[in-house]
């Protein structure tokens, strides 16, 4: 393969290293209004009064929105961005009486500057009748204290999803007999497993424009990944039709999955709408941080069952999910908690997965990279890696044992068959990478330090089967060169650069000369967006098939100008010339060099015509169409496989902890560009390390997120980490573009588990919840010697 | 009240309210590549240099940067793309948020020291977030780049 | 970022102690955490025309003016020498570089807050503040008084005969410290500053004479259970007052180890 595979520099790169103004907020017209939010200081209240009089006066002030303004008994909606019918409750008005977080919107202001606007804020007096709150996510279900009490809440699609019982979806699925499975066991791990509302904390905050164009519609420029499904929301929230509504996304600097959701667009949309002026909104990092769309946190029970040899016999597995406020993305993320970590285990004779996810007052949950296989996969590999322990057996082996194979149907993966797998090598790859033999479990280092090793697998999906939609449309300009369009969101992945390889590879062009038109509802074809690792895989495939169609295109025009059939030419990327039977190949090549500068009847030289003349006729007396739209959506989602392992160094006095190396393996299928999938893993990698070990989630009581800030919200910096290593042991998936996966969300999935297996191998000490602080094992084994003494 | 400074080689004469920061001056006056990432001064995204020195514009007044020298990466386009190459061949440049303070503050390091370890590179970086990367392919990036340097400047014999 | 009305580099320190006397005027160091407070400033005083950016160095003392960045004490090899690179360690990991360019040693002294590694560090030596009204008062009086709307004008260190070493635990590795530990080894015994109990940093000192008076085998574990039985820690979202406790013990065992060694 000529582009594919090969680690070509982003479309974008040198704009983005010499700090081009490509991002929303650099291109948003000078004169928008400026959009900010009055927010709620109460979990669970009603509004019983706003008094803006006083800021109304404010010069500059432009407009105050509340509740008043938006009847509270039309039709909700949802934020979040997944295919209609949503999945996730209509549970939203624009302004609502009744607050139900602490950051939730009270009022819109919008004014000529920041200053005003600020100003305004201050002044506006709302009086609330304080409720009180569901902060405790186990007492949600069934509680007499109603998240949503409203009679126009909506369930769209069943997902068993009750408001008056602050149930968002409850489901229920197994195969095989559990009881009798964990029966016949010879040992069961039983334990409940704790993850927090992570923040995907993306450089860029939630950023809109808004401006009204020529024929009066709502233009929207947002940093989001879901132009389409934004529209909709939109003319859902507005009570307008689609048709007057345009999003587009310029360069986005971060997502995912935490601009899967309309976070931002609603605000300034509305106040456009309604004063026909350009406006536009910045959250700040304390508004992402308390007021967007984090993890949900979820705590799973699992009950695994295995025998002496190691044999897994079966999972059972029960998720009780906090989707927060509101139910966006509840009911579609705690699925993925079962049904992508227990399809690893092949040899399992039953699984049992229960699942209720429940609304309480606090800041409402969302889409992030893993979108709940993270929280399983750590609940799952954390319970086989102590099942090793308990085994004496090395986790490797056990996983060996019991792991899916290629070919294996998976009852737990919707029953679909794994049609490519190289997890095996994926294994004895990363073992290899750790230098595990030499290592495991733990070395004592002499200086109060320890070095342990633990490791994970991990799987995820390639899009949503059956549902995710992508398309492409390229098209031949004159000269020669091509346009592709796409509704997928390059949020700084590559994607972009990526599908322009694919398009390169079939159409024998180099990838400058593809110009790749980013999503804009107006013209993009229709796609679900850059979620759910679709891109790669169901884009791709889009892109793959709709180069296939413009070859043809290509060689229908040029048979037409080489007076010859069609089923005589061929297309080499630069001329399509006619290809006659009965000739050696050194005579046609012969003939052709003579004629090079010979016109005759066909006015080309010879038995060829270029694609620059090609194009240049399309232009003239023509009705070929040099361009095609194809539409793709796929009836598997084969998984993409990952395995890491984690080197920790811990102080065992202090408790510090460090990952001084990480290793993993990823099957991705064929990695379209090596470079960018290598850096998606490195990133997702150390995402999973900051969750595992320094990204903290705590409420006081009155509802209130202490971590509010990136002062207060640790992630990674360099100084955190030693190496990350990732290499790719590759199967080959027919179904995907030149074999090619997903890689997107996977990658996040393996340190949870690898980094508290370690901590396990360096202290002795099982840790359930996370982040694993270094308070929480200085005292483990402050108190473990303590016993032994 | 009235603040004249240098910035990226031009002077530049305004008014301001006493309390502008100098991120949103450098921005009014078309430095788009300094970003806002934060309020708390942790993630380095608004890195320029007052006075040759690397600092959070979003800490400065404005009206302190009065009578100095303000660069951004506007006014350092050929370094930027000379090193921001190394990181582009990498793919770390990802979503490039991150990318202006990161490459100021690497361009400030590699002034301070011309040939950093990794431990000084690390150390010297480590306001600069980033949440795509993981870091590793920026330290890649960086590596190569201090290579090439070295060869190109006739010292790669030497020792390090 | 609230509002300032006015902006002044102050021409002289009389200048800005005069300014400094309105209740809503506020001295600007580098700036960074005030940034962060929610108040209305009228008069932003500046004190960078003043000369006070600088660090000297006699056979007696260092002089350290109140605009030296903490980056410029990072840099600093008087300081790195004197202290073994205790200083160095005590600023390398506040949040990045280009922070340490404008938080100055001002700002950190005068503030006297609780997560403070300056002040733990400059607490564990022979230390002075001179005020512009107030005159010369050592740190650890300084450190137990209130504000007040005097002018910091310099930090001094009178050098003595001592070996130093400092040690911090974070959550993670540019974050606030959990704990602060700055151990002086003098002629007469150690002096051990310990901060971020949330507190600030309190002194506690362990002379020879004690030392010798509690004949114990192991001086490092001694001096631990010592400050572990005094000091006062509490609890925040960083740590518990149980865990601040028991690191307090840890460092401090580790200092004396190490510094016994000197």
């Amino acid at each position: 393969m000529k582009y594919v595979n090969k680690p070509v520099r982003k479309k974008d790169a040198m704009q983005l290293v010499t700090g081009k103004p490509v991002y929303t907020d650099d291109i948003a017209p000078k004169d928008c209004l400026i959009v900010k939010l009055l927010r709620s200081p109460h979990a669970n209240a009603l509004v019983t009064s706003v008094n803006k009089a006083a800021a109304m006066k404010v010069d500059g002030i432009e407009a105050i929105y509340t509740w008043e303004d938006i009847p509270q008994d039309g039709r909700r909606y949802t934020q979040a961005g997944q295919t209609y019918p949503e999945m996730s409750p209509y549970d939203r008005l624009i302004l609502d009486r009744h607050v139900r977080y602490v950051g939730d919107v009270v009022a819109i202001v919008a004014g000529r500057d920041e200053k005003c606007v600020d100003k305004a804020l201050k002044l506006i007096k709302v009086q609330y009748e304080v409720l009180e709150p569901i902060l405790d996510f186990h007492t949600a279900k069934d509680n007499r204290i109603l998240v949503h009490p409203e009679d126009n809440w909506e369930s769209l699609v069943p997902v068993g999803a009750d408001n008056k019982r602050n149930l968002c979806a409850h489901d229920e699925t197994g195969s095989g007999d559990i009881e009798e499975a964990l029966k016949n066991s010879d040992m069961i791990i039983d334990h409940v497993y704790h993850t927090k509302a992570c923040q995907q904390t993306m450089m860029e905050t939630f950023r809109t424009f808004c401006t009204i164009d020529t024929y009066g519609r709502l233009n929207v420029v947002s940093s989001t990944q879901i132009v389409f499904h934004c529209r909709r929301i939109l003319a859902n929230a507005l009570h307008i039709p689609k048709s007057m509504i345009r999003v587009s996304k310029p360069r986005i600097g971060g997502g995912f999955g935490a601009k899967q959701t309309a976070i931002s667009e609603v605000y300034p949309a509305y106040v456009t709408w309604m004063t026909k002026k350009p406006s536009k909104i910045v959250f700040t990092r304390e508004e992402c941080m308390t007021a967007s769309t984090p993890r949900h946190e979820m705590e799973i029970h699992v009950r695994l069952g295995a025998d002496k040899d190691g044999t897994i016999n079966g999972i059972d597995m029960y998720t009780l999910s906090n989707t927060g406020a509101y139910g966006e993305h509840g009911p579609t993320t705690v699925g993925l908690s079962g049904h992508k970590s227990i399809p690893l285990y092949g040899k399992a004779k039953a699984f049992r997965f229960v699942s209720d996810v429940v609304y309480t007052n606090v800041m409402s949950a969302g889409a992030y990279r893993g979108y709940g296989a993270t929280q399983g996969l750590f609940a799952v590999e954390s319970a086989v890696n102590e099942l090793a322990a308990k085994l004496h057996m090395d986790p490797f082996e056990l996983r060996m044992k019991n792991i899916v194979r290629e070919g294996d149907v998976m009852p737990a993966y919707y029953g679909q068959v794994n049609t490519s797998c190289a997890l095996d090598r994926c294994l004895d790859r990363v073992k290899e990478m750790i230098d595990w033999d030499h290592k495991y479990p733990v070395r004592d280092m002499g200086n109060g330090k320890v070095r342990a090793v633990g490791m994970g697998m991990a799987m995820q999906g390639s899009g949503i089967t059956s549902v995710d939609v992508g398309s492409a449309t390229i098209k031949v300009n004159d000269d020669g060169f091509y346009t592709l369009s796409i509704g997928a969101a390059d949020m700084g992945t590559g994607c972009d650069t990526i599908l322009a390889q694919i398009a390169a590879e079939v159409l024998e062009c180099s990838i400058d000369e593809i110009t790749v038109l980013g999503a804009d509802t107006d013209s993009s074809p229709y796609d679900s967006g850059s979620y759910a690792s679709s891109t790669t895989y169901v884009t791709g495939k889009a892109v793959e098939k709709c180069a296939l169609q413009v070859r043809e295109q290509i060689c229908r025009l040029g048979a037409e100008l080489l007076k010859c059939p069609e089923s005589e030419v061929v297309f080499d990327g630069k001329f399509v010339r006619q290809e006659s039977h009965g000739k050696l190949q050194d005579e046609i090549k012969a003939d052709t060099e003579t004629a090079e500068n010979t016109k005759d009847s066909t006015g080309f030289g010879g038995r060829r015509v270029s694609l620059s003349d090609i194009a240049t006729a399309s232009q003239c007396g023509n009705s070929i169409a040099l361009e095609a739209t194809v539409t793709n959506s796929s009836p598997l989602s084969p998984p993409p496989f990952m395995v890491g392992a984690a080197e920790v160094e811990v102080d065992l006095e202090t408790g510090e902890a460090k990952v001084i190396d990480y290793a993993a393996a990823v099957d991705c299928g064929t990695p379209v560009n090596p470079n960018l999938a290598r850096v998606q893993a490195e990133g997702g990698i150390l995402q999973g390390i900051g969750m595992a070990l320094t990204e903290n989630i705590t409420y006081n009581k009155k509802g209130k997120l202490a971590e509010n800030s990136l002062m207060q919200y640790k992630i990674p910096t360099r100084v955190d980490i030693g190496h990350i290593r990732v290499e790719f042991e590759s199967s080959y998936e027919d179904a995907g573009p030149f074999g090619a996966k997903s890689i997107g969300e996977v990658v996040i999935n393996t340190p949870l588990p690898a980094v508290s297996d370690a901590i396990f191998n360096a202290t002795g000490t099982r840790f359930y919840e996370l982040p694993i602080t270094p308070e929480k094992i200085a005292m483990a084994v402050a108190e473990r010697k303590a016993e032994n003494e | 009240m009235n603040i004249t400074m240098i910035l990226n080689g031009k002077k530049i004469s305004a008014d301001i309210d006493a309390d502008m920061l100098l991120l949103d001056f450098v921005r009014d006056h078309g430095c788009y590549s300094v970003k806002r990432g934060c309020e708390t001064s942790n993630c380095g995204l608004c890195t320029v240099f007052l006075d040759e020195k690397p600092v959070l514009s979003c800490s400065v007044l404005a009206a302190r940067a009065d009578g100095k020298t303000v660069t951004t990466l506007e006014g350092l386009q050929e370094e930027a793309a000379e090193f921001g190459a190394f990181i582009a061949d990498q793919g770390a440049e990802q979503c490039g948020f991150c990318n202006p303070g990161f490459i100021m503050n690497a361009l400030a390091l590699f002034r301070e020291k011309e040939y950093p370890d990794e431990d000084e590179i690390r150390e010297y970086l480590a306001g600069n977030l980033c949440r795509c990367s993981g870091y590793e392919g920026q330290l890649r990036g960086i590596q190569a780049f201090l290579a090439w340097k070295k060869e190109k400047s006739g010292k790669g014999t030497e020792e390090a | 970022m609230r509002v300032i009305r006015e902006y002044k580099r102050a021409e002289s320190l009389e200048e800005a102690w005069q300014l400094n006397q309105k209740k809503s005027n506020r001295v600007l160091g580098g700036m960074v955490w005030l940034k962060m407070g929610k108040m209305q400033i009228g008069t932003a005083i500046d004190l960078s025309g003043l000369g006070l950016g600088t660090i000297e160095e006699t056979e007696e003392e260092f002089r350290i003016g109140c605009m030296v960045t903490l980056r410029d004490l990072e840099l600093d090899p008087g300081l790195h020498t004197y202290t073994d690179g205790a200083v160095r360690e005590s600023v390398r990991h506040i949040v990045g570089v280009q922070f340490r360019n404008l938080a100055t040693v001002g700002g950190s002294i005068y503030g006297r807050y609780g997560f403070s590694d300056v002040l733990t560090m400059f607490l564990a030596m022979d230390s002075y503040v001179e005020l512009y009204k107030g005159g010369v008062i050592p740190l650890k009086e300084y450190a137990k008084m209130p504000y007040d709307r005097d002018i910091l004008v310099r930090l001094i260190v009178k050098k003595e005969k001592a070996v130093f070493d400092y040690q911090s635990v974070r959550n993670s590795q540019t974050d606030f410290p959990v704990l602060t530990c700055a151990v002086a080894g003098t002629e007469s015994g150690y002096r051990f500053s310990i901060g971020a109990r949330p507190g600030k940093a309190v002194l506690f000192e362990l002379t020879d004479a004690d030392i010798r008076e509690a004949d114990v085998e192991n001086v490092a574990e001694y001096a631990a259970k010592c400050v572990k039985k005094q000091i006062e820690t509490g609890s925040n979202t960083r740590g518990s007052a149980e865990y601040r406790k028991h690191l307090a013990g840890v460092l401090v065992k580790r200092a004396v180890c190490k510094l016994e060694g000197k």
